[in-house]
């Protein structure tokens, strides 16, 4: 990790320039008596030239570290023998990998070629030179920077109005990381989704019945060529979110009925943060108790009523999920309950409708926009949920409405098709991101809507 | 039915005759403080009030206060922000029992029946006792849904039409059917607030209770809708009881025939509210109504 | 009376007439209620009970005391005490004499082959190790209480019927009647098992330990809260205290809150794409998974501290900016330190959310069997949670009790970040 040293050398180099900005300063002024002279406090005019010593130096060391590895390998490929370089991408990546680990010294998969020696002390050279190269210019570029910072400090000079502004861009820029997180996602999941698409037709992969992303790797193996038909992904998904609302749906919107309208402050006290620990339980944790508890529980009582019950039923995912989101709706609802107004109670109590009427025929009516918020977020989340599924669900496409048998789920196809061994370009992988492209956007729709329905009705009581 | 208990009536005369003993026409101050001065009994009295204390938590909300409401009457009870004045008419159909910290002592009655008695029903009290709120209430649902729901939940109605009936005429006798009558489906919180507040009385009406409760009705409406409610309270008071709690002087003297004043949590005066506006016999309540504070 | 007074006693009478029926209805929706409370009640009893009825015993290692000769003749022949020659000697052979020596009397290929593997093979790990340390103790002998066999470490601790016919019990008949013996005579005992909290993965159920998949997740989480806290209470200061009202920051408020609800496993797909198959930063680090989990928890840390700084009140901001301090200033001496305590608690359950996360790692290869424990930030890792997901793929009976015990371990960390979490709230909550 020699980047570390040099960003450590950086940090050094930038307590410098703040103590000779801030000298600077100081004495320009005829020290610190003449602090009043000076537009700015000198630790202003420190910052400034820290700034100017530290800024653009690690920008570029950012870039440097951030291309450099893409440029070597396009160097190495390029000065690979012919029948190398016209490798399929697949493979090529495989050489490429196989190269590194040789110049790391580590152990290679397939036997070690002349060629292969001579690419990787040239892999190694290049990264040598790319390192040497980035610490002059990282260095000369700070040093450069200190010395501009530093001409620049004067009594006149604004150093606080530059300091804050700097501040203020930088506050900017991470404020647009959230931009970027939703930017990238849609890239990098719409580029490789199009690829897929390239290999298979959009309607095929929309409303094909068949899904079973086996492929042939090489031309003589034996296999199935592969379909790719989302729609029993889908049916499996949802039948599991329904039995997961099923469950959660009630019992979520129940106790938040019961703790915010019934229950004494005591017995709240302590059953609120309870439940709420169901929130905070990892989803590995309730995958792990779906699978090694609930389904076999499930299968066993199944088999006693003379009931064929898979062992990866969607019944038991699906039950645990629910579990699993109970604290979610009952928080949301809880919420809305909570924002109808108290001249509504009044008004009913105040005819004599009794408590639960008052809750049943006024509150919730008047909550109900509310709830529908809440539940579509927890219907996002249930079409979401990863790992439930994956511990407990099935792996074969199954296009059944019975809660009996094994069903898939979108979210363990994707990891299935990308957990373990995989080749970047064939449909096998690409799928998975085509999986990912609708999820997102299925989510996406739910939550807009969702949230668009929750802040209207936020906005009718406030 | 309307007849009192003789403990009632005995603690009433020994009450009216403590304070009828020794008032002036302008009371010093030193001897009427801590009675009511005025007639606190009504001749035909449907609801009444005896020792009434009530409590937030520790702390002392209405003062002993002892008052008769009469059948077919209007009375307004008058008073600075904090006086009680409010905390005294929600006693009246129990409505401080939503709020937890809050306790009430002593007896109050409707007809026969002590309404604090630990056996007594809130749900069929409120039936008889109905409120309208200080700002309009509608429920968010159809303005027929709103009228509807006090005859459906207690089951008054056998039928649709019998219901279409009673909503026809909660809502004329609230005068607001001639502006709502080809509208029923529209939401009720889509009306203007004076409209917004007659379709609650309409509400409270359609379950025909005895007495009506109002918690400063007009605070939150305009001049001309106020006009309107003040009407409407002046016909109904033909067939029912209505007790008004009201911040506005102008409004007591126009709609009520008996005005209670309050002050501190201590009802000071009652009287005809002819008698209370031309000579107030407290200096509490001289004050109060040439705008010397309040 | 008059007629409006008969019309009511008519209201009513009806009234009480329906009384009964409706509180009992009232009744039964107060009941559905509660049901539903103690339900979810019992559901966190039960999957708390569930784990640790299973786990509990993980934190025990079945041990067998083996009186153990280090014969010369088989780990340093030559007698020049080389490294190389002690790091590589059969300690194997050490173990099967000194359990040959326990049961002379057995014979035959098979039964021999039960008789070793009643001992784990880490014990031969351990023997090297000692060995190693301390060449002085070649020639020597030394009682030791050495690992036994996941079958009879599962035996004894009751998790195998002893009573079953022997056909459905992993233990054979012979083998029982030889732990039995060692029972009778006190030497095979359950003991604290360290290995477990600080030992890396392994095949071996008696072997494996979660110390390389805590340290994983430590590295992870240092990356997430270096990224994530800075950034985070960044962008709440911007939109919070900057950022002028229009599209711009619109648009950026959008796209915070449909993140948080994005699911989990498209960040996987997007570290996937961008990090490792764009940028080349390398599988399974801490680094990558460190920085998909930053993107994944900056909305609730973001959304967190702007609460947190919407609850300074203006007048603070007033009373600074009118002794003529600057909006930057004013934010970095007076509102920040005031919002700092709300902020922390935003992030330390933002840093829960992401302790407990599995599914984008899984995207990002921090998925593979690893049994060196990473020394740091870029050395191939698992995190707890992955650790919990591979164990309970397994197979072994053995492996359900150390992944009960891996939850265990891991429910008590966040059970400790949300602690603190409350405390801080408690502490520093400030009323206006």
């Amino acid at each position: 990790m020699s980047n570390t040293l040099l960003i450590l050398i950086l940090l050094g180099l930038m307590a410098l320039a703040y103590r000779l900005g801030m000298r600077r300063s100081q004495r320009l002024v005829g020290g610190p008596g003449g602090v009043r002279d000076l537009h700015s406090l000198p630790s202003y005019y420190g910052f400034f030239t820290a700034i100017w010593c530290g800024l653009p130096a690690l920008l570029v060391l950012f870039l440097w570290v951030s291309l450099q590895s893409g440029v070597i390998r396009d160097l190495v490929i390029a000065d690979l023998p012919e029948a190398v370089r016209t490798l399929p991408p697949a493979q090529l990546g495989l050489v490429i990998n196989d190269i590194q680990n040789l110049a790391q010294g580590n152990i290679v998969s397939g036997e070690v070629s002349l060629e292969m020696e001579r690419a990787a002390a040239h892999y190694q050279r290049l990264r040598q030179t790319s390192f040497a190269a980035s610490v002059v210019v990282v260095l000369s570029l700070a040093l450069l920077g200190l010395s501009v910072g530093w001409r620049l400090v004067s009594p006149k000079f604004r150093a606080r109005n530059r300091v804050e502004s700097v501040i203020k861009w930088l506050l900017v820029g991470c404020s647009t990381i959230a931009i970027f997180t939703t930017l990238g996602i849609v890239l990098s999941v719409l580029f490789e989704s199009i690829r897929f698409f390239e290999m298979v037709p959009i309607g095929e992969f929309l409303f094909g019945l068949d899904w079973s992303p086996q492929m042939a790797i090489r031309e003589d193996q034996v296999g199935s060529s592969g379909a790719f038909g989302v729609i029993p992904l889908f049916a499996g998904t949802l039948l599991i979110a329904l039995i997961a609302m099923l469950v959660a749906v009630p019992i979520g919107l129940m106790s938040a009925i019961y703790l915010s309208e019934y229950a004494g402050a005591r017995f709240r006290a302590w059953a609120k943060p309870l439940l709420e620990i169901l929130a905070g339980i990892p989803t590995v944790v309730y995958g792990f108790f779906a699978a090694l508890t609930v389904a076999p529980f499930i299968r066993d009582n199944g088999a006693l009523l003379g009931l064929d019950v898979s062992s990866e039923s969607a019944l038991a995912a699906g039950l645990v999920m629910g579990i699993m989101i109970i604290p979610f709706i009952s928080s949301l609802s809880d919420d809305v309950i909570n924002a109808v107004p108290q001249s509504m109670r009044d008004a009913s109590l105040g005819i004599g409708a009794t408590h639960s009427e008052t809750v049943r025929k006024v509150i919730l009516p008047a909550a109900l926009p509310g709830i529908v918020g809440g539940i579509l977020l927890a219907v996002s989340r249930a079409i979401g949920e990863t790992m439930i599924v994956v511990m407990a669900a099935g792996l074969s496409a199954n296009l059944t409405a019975n809660p009996l048998q094994s069903v898939t789920t979108v979210t363990v196809q994707i990891v299935t098709l990308l957990v373990g061994d995989q080749e970047f370009d064939s449909p096998k992988t690409l799928a998975a991101f085509a999986l990912g492209l609708l999820l997102f956007l299925i989510t996406l729709v739910l939550n807009v809507v969702a949230l668009h329905v929750v802040r209207k009705y936020r906005e009718a009581y406030e | 039915m309307l007849s009192i208990t003789p403990d009632t009536v005995a603690l009433g005369a020994a009450r009216k005759g403590v304070i009828t003993a020794g008032f002036s026409p302008v009371a010093d101050d030193a001897r009427a403080i801590n009675g009511t001065v005025g007639d606190i009994t009504s001749a035909d009295p449907r609801m009444t009030a005896r020792n009434v204390n009530v409590y937030y938590g520790d702390k002392l909300a209405i003062n002993n206060v002892s008052l008769d409401i009469g059948v077919n009457e209007v009375i307004a009870m008058i008073g600075p922000s904090g006086c009680g004045k409010s905390t005294f008419l929600r006693c009246l159909n129990r409505m401080n029992d939503t709020i937890d910290i809050c306790r009430v002592e002593g007896e109050i009655r409707l007809d026969d029946q002590d309404i604090y008695d630990s056996g007594l029903d809130v749900v069929p009290l409120r039936a008889q006792v109905g409120m309208v709120f200080q700002k309009p209430n509608p429920f968010p649902k159809s303005i027929y849904d709103n009228v509807a729901y006090g005859p459906r939940i207690h089951g008054l109605t056998s039928n649709k039409n019998d219901l279409d009936e009673v909503v026809e005429q909660a809502l004329l006798k609230a005068g607001l059917w001639d502006e709502v009558k080809d509208r029923l489906d529209e939401v009720g919180t889509g009306l203007s607030g004076g409209q917004q507040q007659r379709l609650c009385i309409a509400r409270t009406i359609a379950v025909a209770p005895e007495v009506i409760l109002m918690d400063e009705p007009c605070s939150a409406l305009d001049p001309i809708a106020t006009a309107r409610i003040e009407e409407l309270i002046d016909e109904l008071r033909e067939q029912y009881t209505i007790a008004i709690v009201t911040h506005s002087m102008q409004q007591a003297a126009r709609v009520s025939q008996r005005t209670a004043y309050f002050h501190l949590g201590e009802l000071v005066e009652v009287g005809k509210t002819d008698d209370i506006f031309t000579t107030p016999r407290h200096r509490l309540t001289e004050d109060y109504i040439t705008g010397r504070f309040g | 009376m008059n007629k409006p007074a008969v019309d009511q006693t008519r209201t009513i009478d009806r009234v009480n007439a329906t009384l009964k029926q409706r509180y009992n209805r009232e009744r039964r929706f107060r009941r559905f209620g509660l049901a539903a409370v103690i339900l979810g009640l019992l559901f966190v009893a039960l999957m708390f009970l569930n784990i640790i009825s299973q786990g509990y015993s993980a934190f025990y290692q079945t041990r067998i005391l083996l009186d153990i000769e280090y014969r010369q003749e088989v780990i340093d022949p030559a007698g020049e005490r080389d490294p190389a020659t002690l790091s590589a000697a059969d300690y194997a052979a050490l173990v099967k004499s000194a359990l040959r020596a326990l049961y002379p009397d057995v014979k035959g290929r098979g039964e021999k082959r039960e008789l070793y593997g009643m001992v784990s093979s880490g014990a031969a790990l351990v023997l090297r190790q000692r060995v190693m340390s301390d060449p002085e103790l070649i020639g020597s002998r030394q009682a030791l209480w050495l690992p036994a066999d996941d079958d009879i470490d599962m035996l004894v601790k009751g998790r195998i019927d002893r009573n079953a016919p022997e056909s459905e019990r992993r233990i054979k008949n012979r083998v029982l009647a030889w732990v039995e013996q060692l029972e009778a005579r006190g030497a095979i005992e359950k003991q604290f098992n360290l290995g477990f909290l600080t030992g890396g993965d392994s095949r071996e159920p008696e072997l494996a330990g979660i110390g390389g998949a805590v340290m994983g997740s430590l590295y992870t989480l240092i990356v997430t809260l270096l990224l994530s806290f800075p950034i985070g209470v960044a962008t709440a200061l911007y939109l919070e205290e900057f950022a002028p009202r229009n599209r711009w920051t619109d648009l950026v408020e959008v796209n915070i809150n449909n993140l948080a609800a994005v699911p989990s496993i498209v960040f996987g797909l997007l570290g996937l794409a961008v990090f490792i198959n764009f940028f080349g930063l390398p599988r399974s680090a801490p680094l990558v998974g460190g920085m998909v989990l930053t993107l994944m928890t900056l909305p609730t840390i973001i959304i967190a501290s702007r609460a947190a700084l919407k609850a300074v009140p203006p007048s603070i901001r007033e009373a600074a900016l009118g002794i003529g301090a600057s909006r930057t200033q004013t934010v970095f001496h007076h509102v920040l330190p005031l919002a700092m305590p709300g902020m922390l608690t935003g992030t330390i359950i933002g840093m829960a959310q992401a302790l407990g996360e599995t599914a984008p790692l899984l995207m990002i290869g921090m998925v593979a069997f690893i049994v060196d424990i990473p020394g740091g930030p870029m050395d191939p890792a698992t995190v707890l949670p992955v650790q919990i997901f591979l164990w309970a793929d397994s197979p072994e009976r053995a492996f359900m009790e150390k992944t009960s015990a891996a939850i265990m371990v891991l429910l008590g960390f966040l059970i400790l970040m949300n602690v603190i979490a409350v405390i801080l709230r408690k502490r520093f909550e400030r009323r206006w």
